[in-house]
């Protein structure tokens, strides 16, 4: 029991396997789902294709998994911004997340100038930046700009929600 | 004289005003998205399709076409004032270019990669012209069976030839498949990976995959391992050369171009290959090589070239059979079908006009980006100081903006998350998103091909290499899969090659455990013996990547 833990410690890239399995699992299950009587047109069938590709992710969770536990590990990707001798730092990403659920729930009802400036006003502010006042005037701004840009110049109306009459 | 005449209407199709507009926008917002870090020429194209769906197709090519040569020139300034290249292609630029800038002569580093930029440019636009022609008229005798084995090709190619792990590659190329997969089958009417989900039938838009995968993914990984770190960016003033810079470019870049354009065009040809083999060859070649290491200028022009070459090569396969080879031809195939325009060798046919207005709008952008670019290279520096938290909600904005303007439903915003944590998870995990993009945009007309093939030959699978040319490619795709087998025993019989070369292609991507610096990994590169150029693509792969990694502390 404690030497498998000792082995998953530090392993985390086994949930990638994990993922990879049950997505290709997932492909054969719905495959094997379908019912299709055979056709002379159509020789291959909708069946196919999914079976093949379920059969790819399966092998490479197999081998994921396998390659992972011999202590093989995948780069992470570098860039201009990143850095990479710090651990991942939830503090940012979680209410970067929580910024962008809220514009997908406030969207529809809300309208975009109000999930816009949300969206970005929390952003900034999970990713750091102090200045609220600045930060929230760019961010009315903005969502009103592209509400404009996007009404205007391109002829999509996003909704305007709560707002609707004043916009 | 047809190509001549067929172009010369590009041009006068591509000169209008409104035109020439769009390609002035595309070339300045390519060249700022390829300086600020995280965007991408891939992105932008995605970011931008809803909104250009309003324009005339002919317009929209023209701006992407702009922000295709303006991304990969922007991505050379961030590496000669930056130190930290953002696309792999301009990793090699950032060895000696870098140097230059920190010698002070960051200008002439700039203006040899500007002017470089547009020989190759230009010159690989005209072997586009003139190659495309022809390979369309090789595609248009291909049958099924072909196209299949090609598109197989290409996807595999892309697989297993980049990135440092081909399992990991796979991977990724599995799970675009499957997501390819998700919505009505186009020949029966089932649906599958739908889960009864009604939004899901007409499957998942190409604009909210790309979107989530390059921007939602990469905003929220650079979140979580934002630089606190100022960075250092070396000023400059506007760029120029002497006369012994001129002296010592122009060769540099004919070759570069010469390298360039060829491996452009061949699936998973890319750009990266042809850098490093052009800065290989300027190093032997140079009368400085003292230089090398050191901000010699050739180190900047032939790099360069070739990179610009390869982009003008990427496009002959995607214009002339619709096969796209790097992310940002692929998105462009995808704009292509949203216009409702069957990418292949038929595109000439029909749509002549866009095709050669497209590819005189590659010339005029190339023109454009020289014109522009030489004097606002200050301005692009200043780019790189704007606050990251602005930079980075900015992406998230705008890919939130781009992906609800396609269906005005907030649906597609789940998706782009979910499928944004998925490209966050990749990134953490090493799994490369070119394949999963490529599998998402190639599957269903892989699937197509297939089923036409089968239908062709009644079922017999026998018609899959009917065809010689078919024959002859799946040998090739045979070579690439067994290929790290064939080099492992090679390596046995000569073991002092082996160290140089593991972890590029034995697919565990251990080889990172090295804690190479920057410096050191650039010093060794080029000290290898060049072999074949695949050969070398597998032999250094790894250290270039690693390289662009491994940032400095």
């Amino acid at each position: 029991m404690s030497s498998l833990a000792t082995k998953l410690k530090g392993r985390s890239e086994l949930g990638v396997a994990l993922l990879l399995g049950a997505a290709g699992g997932l492909v054969l299950w719905d495959a094997a789902g379908l019912v299709t009587p055979y056709s002379k047109s159509d020789p291959v069938g909708p069946k196919t294709v999914p079976y093949l590709v379920a059969g790819l992710l399966i092998v490479c969770a197999v081998m994921l998994a396998i390659n992972v536990l011999r202590g093989g590990h995948g780069e992470a990707e570098g860039g201009e911004d990143v850095d990479l001798t710090h651990p991942a730092d939830w503090k940012t990403v979680l209410p970067l997340v929580g910024a962008f659920v809220a514009n997908i729930l406030l969207i529809d009802w809300a309208g975009w100038v109000i999930a816009g400036t949300v969206l970005f006003w929390g952003s900034v502010l999970a990713l750091g930046s102090r200045r609220y006042v600045r930060d929230g005037l760019i961010s009315v701004a903005l969502s009103l700009l592209t509400f404009y840009g996007f009404y205007l110049g391109l002829g999509i109306s996003l909704p305007a929600g709560l707002l609707e009459g004043i916009l | 004289m047809d190509v001549f005449t067929s172009l010369m209407d590009g041009f006068a199709t591509a000169l209008t005003p409104m035109n020439l507009l769009y390609a002035v926008i595309g070339v300045i917002l390519g060249t700022a998205v390829g300086v600020l870090p995280g965007l991408g020429p891939a992105m932008t194209v995605a970011l931008l399709l809803p909104v250009t769906s309003v324009l005339e197709p002919t317009s929209a090519f023209i701006m992407f076409a702009g922000i295709y040569y303006g991304g990969m020139y922007g991505g050379s300034t961030t590496s000669i004032l930056l130190n930290t290249p953002g696309e792999s292609s301009s990793v090699v630029t950032a060895i000696e270019g870098h140097k230059m800038a920190k010698a002070g002569r960051a200008a002439q580093a700039l203006a040899t990669a500007a002017i470089g930029s547009f020989v190759a440019g230009t010159i690989g636009t005209t072997l586009l012209a003139v190659c495309a022609p022809i390979v369309v008229k090789f595609a248009v005798s291909l049958g099924s069976p072909s196209y299949f084995a090609i598109m197989v090709l290409s996807l595999l190619a892309v697989t297993a030839v980049l990135g440092s792990s081909r399992l990991r590659g796979f991977a990724s190329l599995g799970l675009g498949l499957a997501i390819g997969l998700i919505g009505m089958d186009s020949v029966t009417g089932q649906r599958r990976l739908t889960f009864g989900q009604p939004l899901l039938t007409d499957g998942l838009d190409i604009v909210v995959v790309a979107v989530a995968i390059f921007a939602v993914g990469e905003a929220l990984w650079v979140a979580a391992h934002l630089r606190r770190t100022p960075l250092n960016v070396i000023p400059v003033g506007k760029p120029w050369m002497g006369k012994q810079d001129w002296k010592r470019s122009w060769k540099p870049w004919l070759r570069g171009t010469a390298f360039g354009f060829p491996f452009g065009a061949l699936p998973a040809g890319g750009a990266e290959i042809p850098t490093f083999l052009s800065y290989v060859t300027e190093k032997r070649l140079s009368k400085h090589p003292e230089e090398f290491g050191h901000g010699a200028i050739e180190g900047v022009a032939g790099p360069e070239a070739a990179n610009n070459a390869s982009a003008a090569g990427t496009l002959t396969p995607l214009l002339a059979m619709g096969l796209p080879t790097n992310a940002t031809a692929a998105v462009m195939l995808a704009a292509f079908t949203g216009y409702g325009i069957q990418p292949g060798p038929q595109l000439f046919e029909s749509q002549g006009p866009l095709v050669w207005a497209l590819i005189a709008s590659l010339f005029i952008g190339n023109f454009l980006l020289l014109i522009i670019n030489l004097p606002l290279a200050p301005l692009w520096a200043k780019l790189l100081q704007l606050p990251r938290p602005y930079l980075y909600a900015g992406i998230l904005f705008f890919a939130t903006l781009g992906a609800y303007s396609v269906n005005l439903q907030a649906f597609d915003l789940v998706l782009l998350l979910v499928l944004g944590a998925l490209g966050f998870m990749m990134r953490r995990f090493g799994l490369p998103v070119l394949p999963l993009i490529l599998g998402v945009i190639l599957g269903p007309r892989l699937e197509g091909q297939l089923r036409q093939t089968l239908q062709l030959s009644a079922g017999n699978p026998a018609g899959l290499w009917s065809e010689p040319i078919a024959v002859g490619i799946f040998i090739i795709v045979a070579i690439i899969l067994v290929w790290p087998l064939l080099l492992k025993l090679w390596r046995r019989s000569r073991p002092q090659t082996a160290m140089a070369s593991t972890g590029g292609s034995d697919g565990t991507g251990t080889a990172n455990g090295t804690d190479v610096l920057p410096e050191d990994a650039a010093a060794e590169l080029p000290a290898d013996n060049v072999t074949t150029p695949a050969e070398h693509a597998y032999s250094n792969n790894e250290p270039v990547h690693s390289r662009r990694r491994q940032e400095k502390p």
